[in-house]
């Protein structure tokens, strides 16, 4: 495992891991504090004007300053959507993360240790279910749901589905990082040792195997964040996930598309760089992590 | 383990799960919507609708009505569009057409760009080319496909006005009935952006799967071998190192299909393309539950089909295969 230290002097001798993680850093400040941030509060109707909608950006002609990046067709600010969308987004991501670590952890755990029949059930169904598609099987789920309860209920539930969906949907890759760590580690003395003694398995597997398996764990969230944000902005865009008027990143890209061509292109664009930026800042961050914390791919300089 | 009882084994298996599909769409159509309200609406008093409701058969007891459900699945009949008032499967397989040959135009662009990128990148590791494809494919794996899809739509279709960004243009019908806009340049030319896009989403993850398949290829004995024997440097790596690449490449790819299928969905709604995403989409807003079921049923039966081919495939094609099951 990297010392504390060495894991810093490695982040701040590589431009891109710093580029990056500033960027990420700027995106969650600027999600949390939102409300203190943002221009106008997008939720509050009664600061919708409709004589606002559509405006462009400020510097342009028609421009507004109330409005630095223009307005959307209910006249909210594009600026003021985007800091609360991104707040969603990553809400949604992080919550979907948190459900596949504890159900993929417990689960790959446990199929390790144990192994036999639970094993080989576990892992048939991990096979099964990463064949599927998580897109897929949201799309599906969330088209039922749809399609069974009224607007209105589906817009109260829709963070709160969005989040198990796509946590239950991912719940493999955990596992079967886990287990393949699980495997390498059980035989080892420490864990003859804790047996000898007499410590019990559930104790055994969580406090003296699972430390040793988190570092992967760490590598692969990262990314997981950047999948989850992606399919529940997919599953926004199709009008699957967050309703408009409490609208994630997918969801102002989707009420920005039908006016890109009536010349209001900032409705859609905005939005569209801030998801491709928050994306890439944790795909480039994981890929960074997986460099430094992967002890085969170490250089010899810590 | 015989390579037919594997085959039997992995048969067997795609039913089971084809079993549970059909279960998970009856299911839908047992709880959502009233299929007698869709057909005689509201004007039918309560006396009327309880025998029409015993002579269809919906007060039989669940498993009865699946086994009545399944029956008439297994003979190509799924039920009735709503909307369309025509057979559900029928819908579906007019759309199928524009689906297939829109994933046909996107395996053959990923495919023909993701090889050679593959195995230069594994060849020439440090060279700056390699840097940016690696670079560009981090890029293009984080941009979600339908803003691929906006931003094609927004400068070819509409700044720039080079090709056409809606629709699938004219069709020529085939003897066999397949509408198919690949015979004149009308229908290719629509098909060229949905597929360019469908096909930027898989590109970098072949390209950083080939390459790293390659790499690992080359560092192993039998291609050192192979080197110290004296083969020449091309015949090694295009016989001897990429043959072996292309197995987990087989792999990945049906595994793929689950998601290519998801991406189809996103590509057909920002380009009006005229597929079964597209369909299957317009039928979740109109709450059309036999097209929904039929729609899951099509999509769960290629899926199975797909990755019991790419399995079969597999053990074919790789030597060494070690069947499940098999005990060495």
């Amino acid at each position: 495992m990297i010392s504390l230290k060495g894991f810093i002097t490695r982040f701040l001798s590589d431009p891109v891991a710093i580029v990056a993680g500033t960027v990420l850093l700027f995106l969650v400040l600027m999600a949390i504090f939102a409300p203190f941030l943002a221009p106008q509060n997008p939720y509050d109707l009664m600061q919708l004007d409709i004589m606002d909608s559509e405006m462009p950006p400020s510097w342009r002609v028609g421009g507004d300053e109330r409005f630095p990046l223009g307005t959307d067709a209910q006249g909210r600010g594009v600026l003021s959507t985007i800091m609360y969308g991104t707040g969603i987004s990553l809400l949604i991501g992080v919550g979907a993360v948190i459900v596949q670590g504890v159900l993929g952890v417990t689960l790959g755990l446990v199929a390790g240790y144990r192994g036999g029949w639970i094993d080989a059930f576990l892992m048939r169904l991990a096979d099964i279910q990463m064949s599927l598609s998580t897109l897929m099987i949201a799309i599906i789920v969330l088209a039922l749901f749809q399609a069974a309860f009224d607007a209105n209920t589906y817009a109260d539930y829709a963070i709160f589905m969005l989040i198990v969906i796509i946590g239950v949907a991912e719940w493999p890759k955990f596992a079967r990082t886990v287990r393949s760590s699980v495997l390498g580690e059980k035989n080892k003395e420490y864990v003859d040792a804790a047996r000898v003694i007499g410590l019990p398995p559930r104790r055994i597997m969580w406090k003296h195997i699972l430390p040793n398996t988190l570092t992967p764990v760490l590598v692969i969230s990262t990314i997981q964040v950047a999948e989850a944000i992606m399919t529940e902005a997919a599953l926004s865009f199709l009008g699957l996930g967050m309703p408009t008027d409490r609208p994630s990143l997918g969801s102002l890209i989707r009420s920005g598309f039908e006016f890109i061509f009536s010349g209001s292109w900032w409705i859609t664009l905005y939005p569209a760089i801030v998801l491709v930026m928050l994306i890439l800042a944790l795909n480039l961050l994981g890929d960074w992590l997986r460099d430094v914390l992967n002890p085969k791919l170490r250089r010899g300089d810590d | 383990m015989h390579i037919l009882a594997f085959l039997l084994r992995r048969s067997v298996q795609a039913v089971i799960v084809m079993f549970v599909i059909s279960l998970i769409g009856f299911s839908i159509q047992d709880n959502l919507g009233d299929p007698l309200r869709e057909l005689v609406g509201q004007s039918v008093s309560e006396e009327e609708r309880d025998l029409m409701r015993e002579e269809m058969g919906l007060n039989d007891p669940f498993f009865v009505q699946y086994f009545r459900f399944l029956g008439n699945a297994v003979q190509g009949d799924l039920g009735t569009s709503y909307f369309f008032k025509r057979p559900a499967l029928d819908v579906i397989m007019d759309k199928f057409p524009a689906t297939f040959e829109l994933v046909l135009g996107a395996v053959f662009i990923f495919l023909s760009l993701s090889i050679p990128a593959g195995i230069y990148c594994a060849i020439h590791r440090d060279s700056w080319i390699t840097r940016f494809i690696m670079s560009a494919s981090i890029v293009g794996i984080s941009v979600p496909v339908f803003l691929t899809a906006i931003g094609m739509v927004w400068l070819f279709g509409v700044e720039l006005g080079w090709l056409p960004a809606f629709g699938r243009g004219d069709t020529v019908e085939l003897p066999w009935g397949w509408e198919t806009g690949l015979l004149t340049w009308e229908g290719l030319s629509h098909l060229i952006l949905p597929s360019v896009t469908l096909s930027s989403i898989m590109l970098p993850l072949f390209i950083r799967l080939i390459r790293a398949e390659m790499m690992e290829t080359m560092s192993t004995d039998y291609v050192r071998f192979a080197k110290a024997k004296g083969l020449s440097t091309s015949r090694v790596r295009y016989v001897h190192a990429f043959r072996n690449t292309l197995l987990p490449v087989v792999t990945v790819g049906g595994l793929m299909i689950g998601t290519l299928i998801a991406y189809t969905i996103l590509t057909e709604t920002v380009f009006q393309w005229p597929g079964m995403g597209f369909l299957f989409l317009e039928a979740v807003n109109r709450v059309d539950t036999p097209l929904i079921i039929a729609y899951i049923i099509v999509v769960g039966l290629i899926f199975v089909v797909v990755n019991t081919l790419v399995d079969f495939l597999y053990t074919l094609i790789n030597p060494m295969v070690k069947l499940p099951g098999a005990k060495s």
